[in-house]
């Protein structure tokens, strides 16, 4: 398969950026979308084009960055902005898991990185989303020492509660549902954790404390706010639910109520 | 028992350590032999904690939580990415919930004989005996673990046992402890106890009068490099599976920080032993950088089988026929036929070498040759299709998403692959290397697992490393370094390493040549799969050796690194590791070339028994072999540590009957 790729590229947070456009071909259907990205900066490379020969008159600014690693669909760090959908054209995947198969064979297919105030560009596709670790760090936890948990089967947790639980805390923490929103809001995300913990007895405890200083650390951190387009729900590679910001907003009152 | 006299010729820096007295009772011996550092001199001490996968995100929040100061790296944008996240089928301990007559006797039993009798058994016992405080860890941080109606906590069965042990939580039961470990981490980073260093990579460590005393990072997104001091440092990076270019390891897991922990004196153990694992998504093309592993966890209801006709073979191949139209009675579910008694649950290097056998023999079901199934119609029919999905749903369809194959219609097809590395940094029972204040926990050490690992043992050895051992050890270190001042890194060690750095950066981009740092990993991927994978020889591994050394050269005559160190430059990051992957590549041939036995996943040709199972060498190899870096060009000098087995009797591994 042949495509054309328009990409974003930005040398760093200062850079204003531009789009570059380049040809692959002989892409096998069943290779990843990262995978061609591979085969693209290979070529790239061959070719001799750097950041610095393009101030020398060179048509591109070589080998294209972006965040990958795992490329099984769990770590989170891909993050692509494919033809104008956070992870692309395909549902409940992250880019790592899209294949070439998805597109049209000559296409022409655009490639940003996440946009939003939040997540400052690093360097082309790669952005800075450390603002998810300081929302974390700001009470995504059960305050429990090591060594001083009782015996795990005294906790009984129904079933059902478990799995629903699992539901949220599949998030990876890509960042698709900030950048999918038109306000930048990190709700999805931040309910992905606040509500995994809720719903286990072991999270209660600690349960308002937890809302409050989320929410509170995701508005200081120019996180937008949530306006329940569920956008965010489609786009989540790993297809976790707004119910999650419902129950976010039950804790986050209940927690101001009792303040 | 018979030993090569060679043996006793050990170093003394080799000594492990092992307390004496009863198997059961050394960990708590050497427990309370320990010193203690008070509350007020914890606060003055700093420990560097590289790594944040589970090994290195519980040990980093544990010590914190202890009152130390700690600085924990890692080289992706968060820690939550550590590649402990990727693990899907679960975790091991010995509860006996099942009462199934589990006990920490014979976690540690299954242990010593899946790794074949070349772990130690100190090591191994204490790993089992802690198993079961992890899972209560991790059930009070708020991990959502499967449960049973009752609201008990459920298990399923792993490769090379009889019992059910394993927890999980679906098939991201990796993710869910790395979160776990990751939350722990952030609630002492908000508590000021830990200080987060990420996108940062650790280029070399840094040695005060022969100890551990820092590390040269470099900022990955300014590129500049950073000095930074402790006293003492904990290695946590992970394996280096990467070696062999398609693994199932992340794209960014590499052994780099291991490999300078090498260069500076400490002894690297068993670099043969890599895990080829059975169940992995075959190659497809030659477009492909990475292999998906579909969890060990598969194999408690799919059963693995190839055609018994060639016909059916070929018409496989030709897609003329599909495999659910092959009539039971012509399958060879040659697991079950050779192993009876554990049948589909053999361990991993087992099933990787049938699997082998069989394609090599002509069977191999895809066009390449190299697949065999693993068929699910006989679970789907015995449980239902509700059941079936509430424990693999998010394999199949992860199965589905890369094959565009549906495992509820037709096998899946899956081969082997390079997953694990048993091998590591040499360590004692305290875990800690042939360098004073220097750890290492998790893969990136040797200890626990022998010449392979059992399925779901990993999670379990990063975690209890991390939570319960290494926070406890270290005290016996540091107990005499309260009263030393925080480390000035503005001294001529840290002056000399970074130069250093400075100089392999400068030399890489000196170069300009024309192939692609990828393009030349891939080649020398291509030599170990070739010469140091499955199925290895004295031949082979000599010329594995040679072709290294030719690629290396032309990587240093003709590759091309673009850009430049100070900016954001993966090119760089990618060049500096394949210079170590070489390195790492060549030892492994190396020690493999020594090891001229077959046990666990190193299989030498020459040593088999008739039926083609691996055949041990216990008079003439049952040690460790810990090598020591002697210099560039020079070749490392092999140091053994004698394994001695107590309280188990050394057999044959026997998965028949």
């Amino acid at each position: 398969m042949d495509f054309n790729l328009k990409i974003w590229r930005q040398k760093n947070a200062k850079d204003k950026g531009h789009f570059e456009t380049y040809h692959v071909s002989g892409i096998e259907e069943d290779a990843s979308f990262l995978e061609m990205l591979d085969i693209l900066n290979e070529q790239l490379i061959r070719e001799g084009c750097d950041p610095v020969a393009v101030e020398r008159g060179c048509k591109s600014s070589g080998p294209v960055s972006f965040d990958h690693d795992c490329r099984e669909g769990i770590c989170g760090a891909c993050s692509l902005y494919i033809d104008g959908r956070a992870h692309g054209p395909d549902s409940q995947v992250t880019t790592c898991q899209l294949f070439m198969r998805h597109f049209k064979d000559g296409a022409t297919i655009t490639v940003e990185p996440w946009r939003s105030a939040a997540f400052p560009v690093i360097k082309d596709l790669v952005v800075d989303r450390g603002a998810f670790d300081k929302i974390l760090q700001a009470g995504g936890f059960i305050s429990v020492r090591t060594g001083a948990a009782q015996d795990g089967n005294n906790i009984l947790i129904p079933h059902d509660r478990a799995e629903e639980s699992m539901d949220a805390a599949a998030c990876v923490g890509c960042g698709a549902c900030v950048a999918t929103c038109k306000n930048g809001s990190a709700m999805l995300f931040v309910a992905a954790r606040v509500s995994s913990l809720a719903l286990l007895p072991q999270g209660r405890l600690e349960a308002k404390r937890r809302a409050k200083s989320m929410v509170a650390k995701m508005d200081e951190l120019g996180f937008g706010n949530c306006t329940n387009t569920r956008a965010c729900e489609m786009e989540c590679p790993k297809g976790i639910s707004v119910s999650h910001i419902a129950r976010l907003n039950r804790e986050f009152l209940r927690a101001k109520f009792s303040d | 028992m018979e030993f090569n006299h060679n043996i006793y010729k050990m170093a003394d820096k080799l000594n492990s350590k092992i307390p004496a007295g009863p198997l059961a009772e050394k960990w708590t011996k050497r427990k309370s032999e320990i010193h203690l550092v008070s509350p007020n001199n914890k606060r003055k001490l700093e420990i560097i904690v590289v790594g944040t996968g589970l090994g290195g995100a519980s040990a980093a929040a544990t010590l914190g939580e202890l009152g130390y100061n700690v600085k924990v790296f890692c080289i992706s944008d968060t820690p939550r990415r550590a590649h402990s996240i990727a693990a899907q089928g679960g975790i091991n301990a010995a509860k006996n919930y099942q009462n199934d007559n589990d006990s920490v006797y014979r976690l540690f039993y299954d242990t010593i004989k899946g790794g074949d009798y070349r772990a130690r058994e100190a090591n191994v016992y204490r790993l089992a005996e802690v198993s079961a405080q992890i899972i209560d860890q991790c059930v009070a941080q708020g991990i959502p673990f499967a449960r049973e109606y009752g609201g008990y906590l459920a298990n399923r069965s792993f490769g090379g046992v009889q019992v059910s042990r394993t927890f999980y939580a679906r098939g991201q039961t990796g993710q869910q402890l790395l979160l776990g470990a990751y939350a722990a981490l952030n609630r002492q980073i908000a508590a000021g106890t830990v200080t987060s260093y990420p996108r940062h990579e650790m280029l070399d460590l840094v040695l005060v009068n022969g100890e551990a005393k820092g590390i040269i990072a470099r900022n990955l997104v300014t590129g500049k490099l950073e000095r930074f001091g402790a006293h003492a440092v904990i290695i946590a990076t992970g394996g280096y599976g990467n070696t062999y270019f398609l693994s199932t390891n992340a794209m960014n897991s590499n052994g780099s920080a291991a490999w300078q922990c090498y260069k500076k004196g400490a002894y690297f153990a068993n670099p043969c032993f890599a895990q080829i694992h059975p169940t992995c998504i075959p190659v497809h093309g030659d477009q492909q950088c990475k292999l998906t592993l579909m969890s060990e966890s598969l194999r408690n209801d799919g059963r693995i089988w190839v055609p018994k006709k060639m016909e059916d073979v070929k018409k496989l191949r030709e897609h003329s026929i599909k495999p659910s139209q092959i009539p039971e009675q012509d399958r060879d579910y040659y697991l079950e036929r050779r192993y009876p008694a554990f049948g589909n649950l053999v361990p991993r290097d087992v099933a990787s070498r049938a699997a082998k056998e069989r394609c090599d023999a002509g069977y191999g079901v895809n066009e390449s040759g190299k697949a065999v199934f693993l068929d699910f119609s006989e679970a789907i029919n015995r449980l239902g299709k509700k059941r079936v999905a509430e424990r693999y749903g998010n394999l199949f369809d992860m199965y589905e998403k890369i094959t565009a194959s549906s495992p509820w219609e037709e096998p899946m097809m899956i081969y082997p692959a390079i997953h694990y590395t048993m091998g590591g940094i040499w360590v004692d029972y305290d875990l800690q290397t042939t360098v004073p204040g220097l750890y290492a926990i998790g893969e990136a050490n040797f200890s626990d697992h022998g010449g392979n690992r059992l399925g779901a043992s990993a999670l379990m050895q990063g975690l209890a490393d991390g939570y319960f051992v290494v926070p406890v050890t270290i005290n016996d270190y540091l107990a005499h370094k309260f009263s030393e001042p925080k480390q000035n890194t503005d001294v001529k060690e840290f002056d000399e390493a970074e130069n250093a750095v400075q100089a392999r950066i400068d030399r890489l981009f000196s170069i300009n040549g024309k192939e692609t740092v990828d393009s030349i990993h891939k080649r020398l991927g291509h030599i170990m799969w070739e010469y140091v994978g499955m199925a290895r020889d004295e031949e082979g591994l000599k010329t594995a050796i040679t072709k290294i050394k030719e690629l290396k050269k032309e990587f240093y005559n003709n590759v091309k690194v673009p850009g430049t160190q100070f900016e954001f430059n993966q090119e760089l990051e990618k060049a500096l590791r394949l210079e170590d992957f070489f390195e790492i590549g060549e030892l492994m041939a190396r020690d493999a070339l020594n090891r001229d036995e077959s046990c666990g996943g190193h299989f030498r040709v020459e040593s088999q028994t008739e039926d083609g199972e691996a055949k041990r060498n216990d008079a003439e190899y049952m040690y460790v072999a810990a090598w020591e870096y002697k210099g560039e060009d020079v070749e490392p000098e092999l140091h053994k540590e004698p394994l001695e087995y107590e309280f188990i009797e050394v057999k044959t591994r026997n998965y028949k009957d």
